[in-house]
């Protein structure tokens, strides 16, 4: 909601400037989003008149101009725009006079001529951009008024964010009336025209649906001049809050809405046929509305028809057919109540918004739809002449305003401060609710254009606004306090960010909503969950993985020269499954570029899966981590392999897809992975075992076996028959070349071996370590290394 | 005996002048071992009288300690010399830098949840979570925002195929937790939101931090007196002004906007209030006998303004160069 101050001043005027006015307006409620001085500051400029207007002698182009700037004071004047003619009214920046932009307007000669003075366009005074010609003015001015005067340039235009429960301040009455109760001044009322129906003509309505239009007024004006301009001054309001001059009695309706909150809605009587009728459309019925939009008519779209065919959409837009021209000589204005669910989110659906639906849709003041139509009548009369005929007034059930309880220890109990029942009683006379007293409550009765007050608490923000938010303590939090549980067997998302951190992984936040184009591409999920009205293109789906956010923040920063990336993201992945939606926690990370940082000796190296493989597994600690070759659309398929943590698999992990390398422009192959964070973060608690004084004896074995056997599986193979005294099994060597057959690698597996309670023997030691070398034969006719 | 005076000085002047341990221990032999010189000198004893031969015995042995300590003294003195040639071989530049990995950083917007959640755990909340993809009812209805009302107007919602949302605030949450817990409840919900909006302040994606704490007495005064606490916390300025000024959400009454003071103006910090009766009613909270305060806070600003970063998009942008400042 846009205003001009001026206009608001004329219906309350509290001694307040206009910046403690905006502070006030925003502390109770009603947000000033934004001042700003109607004009910008300039002197010395007074309304002129041009009396004659010569070729300038020494230029095409210029002329030189008598003007006459009132108090006896003649000037002649070098003028360059194209408009100026003898008799036109237009400002005169007198001698001494500052400009916007700095400038001082002085007595010069131009090309040999004495120009005492300037005369204006709008863009050199900062009014508009329009730099065509010279700002003509009203002819009724008086010469050598003071422009900022004349134009009522002082003003300034405040904007109001205003809350959607706050319908009753879209309009300068309205917001007289908050400012009222805010600053305790006193409110003129709103204007009231007194009406004589003087035509014979009147309209009858029928309201077929009385619960969708509890109220409609309408009267016919007869004998009008549809051509008759509208004043500077109301031209002026309107366009200061936003709204463009038409024609004299839209005009006047927009400045009704504007001043009263009555959206109005004015036919072209002539060419309504009939009654007006209220109704729902029947089938097939198409409108086409005054923005030209043709419309088939859907049966929740309320009409203000005539008995021939839809007129308007009720409280939305009025339709093309009927509207007001220029040759029209009677109208029909119509000031309705709608029921706001009846409008709620139609102009919406439909891809518009205008300034009637905005306010039918929060709720308009019933009560005042009549004084609304007389008022806009009176100011038809006076602009454009005519009668006025009967108002007809068809009035059903309006919305109920019932007494509230208030109750005075209520209030206490939910702002945590004792406000006094007569402070109460007084906020709610300033209001301008009525109330009783009822014990140590009040029975208030919201007015009609309320329709946010409808409980207690409603009034108890009413109570703490006039009281001021900034009067209520901020008291400290002093409540029984238990402390928190500190679960020690499950680990929480932040200790395995910080894991990744410590293993030298830079976190990143990227957006949920993906290329569809990439999400086929890395075909993770087969339908990813579409977003309906994506802000781009390539944001128009659900990520189904954290990949092609990691691989996207890879590109980006190897556009931008990095070498090495190591990155990792924590969030959610969205699927579908049979209606359900899926949304489970994620990590993902990715390494890039060389295992080290660049440093003096190595850090050449490339990443390879078995150094993200240890970052995983010391993400995943102390749950064990191992692998399966498992292909992966997106993975290289010898390189890729699902990861099991405690033996349940957890995500997966390999290089990128060649074909992808290629297919993202990227220099080298990143490693990635991605982790379910379900799968790690219960860990239990950790159970101590004794530690044996006895010394651990280290056998190690030299094994060859066919090159496809998975390490992974010869480890298996040995921990499943592992004998009741081996301590531990790694592998700490593969080798293949030379002294070992082609098809063929070398394992290099150590066995600790260790009794709690005595030392073993030697015969004891070797048999276990046959046990251990028997079973690789048998299963994978492995051979000791020779 | 002038003999020994001239086989001592002798064997001092050799034990000096050997710079290496072998050459010592010949030398050693030359004057200590079975045929050296003072063995040679202790065999002579016997052409002497009875009478003299105890006090050149006594002198012959003195002469021999004296060399035996001296030749102790030079091997050690070999020693360390060769010692500190090693270690002058051996020394490093020191000022090498080190090597093996470096160290990654959260993300600003991760340390900033962290550090929201570290003070509001201090004051005994629990931190909360809920989908991103959400119905339309947990989103909006039944927190008290009836489909076509206008309030929805103030949410640029992002909609997903199915007839589901993207939570366009952390709200949700609220009922969720409490349609799964009675009260007393005190929690945080901290995450992703979703909303139809892109340029320097306003991203598609952003964060929120929301609070919900529901007692018997939880009032406004103490929703005033928690915020401004944990602002002063969050900044580490005791002396950070916050305005509180009446508003609308549909979901609370009375409700707030939370601002914070910055240079000569106010930013839009939270929304806030005392959670809606009805919001109560619909998880079967009985508002006669419980209240509290809810608030919703846009923690992305409170990272740009504790880290002087002016443009949102680029935390989400992720220039390495950027969020490694974070480290």
């Amino acid at each position: 909601m846009k205003f001009s101050e001026h206009w608001l001043r004329t219906f309350v005027d509290p001694p307040l400037d206009s910046a403690a006015l905006a502070h006030a307006l925003t502390m109770s409620g009603l947000d000033v989003e934004e001042r700003s001085a109607a004009a910008p500051p300039f002197t010395d400029v007074v309304v002129a008149r041009v009396t004659a207007v010569e070729r300038h002698p020494n230029a095409d182009r210029l002329t030189v101009c008598r003007v006459d700037a009132g108090r006896d004071l003649t000037l002649s004047i070098v003028c360059g725009a194209p408009n100026v003619a003898a008799g036109v009214l237009a400002p005169c920046a007198l001698v001494g006079a500052q400009l916007p932009g700095g400038i001082t307007v002085r007595k010069t000669a131009m090309r040999g001529v004495e120009s005492q003075g300037m005369l204006c366009s709008a863009a050199e005074l900062g009014l508009s951009d329009d730099t065509s010609g010279l700002l003509l003015l009203d002819g009724d001015l008086p010469t050598g008024m003071d422009l900022r005067k004349a134009l009522d340039l002082d003003d300034a235009l405040f904007t109001l964010k205003l809350t959607p429960n706050r319908a009753d301040c879209l309009c300068l009455v309205g917001i007289a009336r908050e400012v009222g109760a805010i600053t305790r001044s006193p409110v003129k009322q709103a204007p009231k025209a007194e009406i004589s129906d003087a035509a014979k003509k009147s309209r009858h309505v029928r309201v077929e649906d009385p619960l969708a239009c509890p109220r409609f007024c309408g009267r016919v004006i007869e004998g009008i001049d549809a051509r008759a301009p509208t004043p500077a001054w109301m031209k002026r309001r309107l366009d200061r809050s936003g709204i463009r001059p038409i024609s004299a009695v839209v005009d006047v309706t927009n400045y009704v809405m504007l001043e009263l909150g009555q959206p109005l809605h004015a036919y072209d009587d002539a060419l309504l046929e009939g009654d007006i009728v209220v109704r729902f459309p029947r089938n097939g019925e198409t409108l086409t509305l005054l923005n030209g939009q043709s419309l088939e008519l859907d049966p929740s779209l309320l009409l203000v028809a005539d008995e021939r065919r839809p007129l308007g959409l009720a409280g939305i837009m009025g339709g093309e057919h009927s509207a007001i021209n220029d040759t029209t000589r009677n109208v029909f204005l119509e000031g309705a109540f709608w029921n706001p669910a009846v409008i709620q989110g139609k102009a919406r659906r439909l891809g518009f918004a205008t300034d009637a639906g905005f306010r039918f849709e929060r709720g308009v003041d019933f009560a005042n739809a009549a004084a609304s139509v007389d008022r806009a009548t009176q100011l038809v009369i006076e602009l454009c002449g005519g009668r006025a005929g009967a108002l007809v007034d068809v009035c059903g059930e309006l919305p109920r305003r019932d007494a509230v309880r208030v109750r005075v220890p209520r209030i206490a109990r939910i702002l945590g401060l004792a406000i006094a029942a007569n402070e109460i009683g007084e906020i709610f006379t300033r209001l301008g609710f009525e109330y009783e007293r009822e014990g140590d409550a009040f029975m208030v009765t919201p007015p009609s254009y309320r329709f946010d007050l409808a409980i207690e608490e409603d009034f108890i923000e009413e109570v703490a606004r006039l009281h001021g938010y900034e009067n209520i303590p901020a008291k400290s939090a002093l409540h029984a306090q238990s402390m928190l549980p500190q679960p020690e067997a499950s680990r929480s998302i932040a200790t395995l960010r910080r894991r990744l951190v410590d293993r030298d992984y830079q976190e990143v936040v990227t957006f949920s909503f993906v290329n569809s184009v990439w999400e086929r591409t890395l075909q993770v999920a087969a339908h990813p969950i579409k977003v309906l009205n994506p802000l781009a293109s390539d944001l128009d789906v659900m990520r189904s993985t954290l990949i092609g956010g990691l691989i996207d923040t890879l590109r980006t920063n190897v556009n931008r020269k990095a070498e090495r990336v190591r990155i990792f993201e924590a969030g959610r992945c969205f699927f579908r499954d049979k209606g359900r939606y899926l949304q489970p926690l994620r990590i993902g990370g990715l390494a890039f570029g060389s295992a080290d940082p660049v440093q003096w000796n190595g850090g050449k190296r490339r990443i390879d899966i078995f150094d993200v493989k240890a970052d995983i597994a010391a993400l995943a600690a102390p749950l064990p981590v191992t692998t399966q070759a498992s292909p992966h659309p997106a993975l290289h398929p010898g390189r890729s392999a699902r990861i099991m943590i405690a033996g349940k698999p957890a995500g997966w992990l390999g290089e990128l897809h060649p074909r992808l390398v290629r297919e993202f422009d990227l220099p080298a192959a990143p490693v990635l992975f991605e982790l379910d964070q379900d799968s790690f973060t219960e860990i239990g608690l950790p159970s101590a075992r004794p530690v044996s004084k006895l010394p651990v004896v280290r056998r190690d074995l030299a094994v060859v076996v066919d090159d496809s056997v998975p390490a992974q599986a010869i480890l298996d193979a040995l921990v499943a028959v592992m004998p009741p005294h081996v301590e531990h099994i790694d592998l700490f060597d593969v080798y293949r070349g030379a002294g070992i057959d082609p098809g063929k690698k070398s394992l290099a597996i150590l066995v600790l071996i260790q009794d709690t309670a005595r030392t073993l023997t030697d015969a004891e030691i070797d048999a276990t370590v046959a046990v251990l070398l028997r079973e690789l034969e048998n299963r994978f006719k492995a051979t000791l290394r020779q | 005996m002038v003999e020994l005076e001239s086989i001592v000085s002798a064997a001092l002047a050799e034990f000096a002048g050997c710079n290496d341990p072998a050459a010592l221990e010949n030398s050693k032999a030359r004057y200590l071992g079975k045929s050296g010189r003072l063995s040679e000198l202790l065999k002579s004893l016997g052409k002497l009288s009875p009478g003299e031969r105890p006090a050149a015995g006594a002198r012959i042995n003195a002469a021999k300690e004296s060399l035996e300590t001296a030749l102790v003294r030079r091997r050690e003195e070999l020693a360390d010399q060769k010692l500190a040639r090693q270690l002058a071989a051996e020394a490093l530049d020191i000022s090498l830098p080190g090597r093996g990995l470096g160290v990654g950083a959260l993300h600003p917007i991760t340390r900033t949840l962290e550090r929201i959640e570290a003070l509001f755990h201090s004051l005994g909340f629990s931190v909360a979570d809920g989908p991103e993809i959400e119905d339309d009812f947990h989103n909006f209805t039944a927190l008290n925002m009836p489909e076509d009302h206008p309030s929805r107007s103030m949410h640029d919602t992002f909609y997903v195929e199915g007839g589901m949302v993207l939570r366009t605030h952390t709200s949700p949450v609220q009922v969720r937790y409490m349609e799964a817990h009675p009260p007393p409840i005190k929690i945080i919900a901290p995450g992703r939101v979703y909303r139809v909006d892109s340029d320097a302040t306003h991203s598609p994606m952003f964060h929120q931090v929301e609070g919900l704490w529901i007692d018997e007495t939880v009032s406004f005064a103490e929703l005033k007196g928690v915020f401004t606490d944990f602002m002063r916390r969050f900044f580490e300025r005791d002396d950070l002004q916050l305005r509180f000024r009446p508003s609308f959400f549909p979901f609370t009454e009375p409700s707030a906007e939370i601002d914070m003071s910055f240079g000569d103006s106010w930013l839009e910090i939270a929304g806030a209030g005392q959670v809606h009766p009805n919001v109560l009613r619909a998880v079967d909270i009985d508002p006669e006998r419980y209240q509290g305060f809810a608030f919703g806070m846009g923690s992305d600003r409170l990272a740009m303004l504790r880290y002087g970063v002016n443009d949102l998009r680029l935390f989400f942008e992720n220039d390495l160069r950027f969020l490694r400042q974070f480290a």
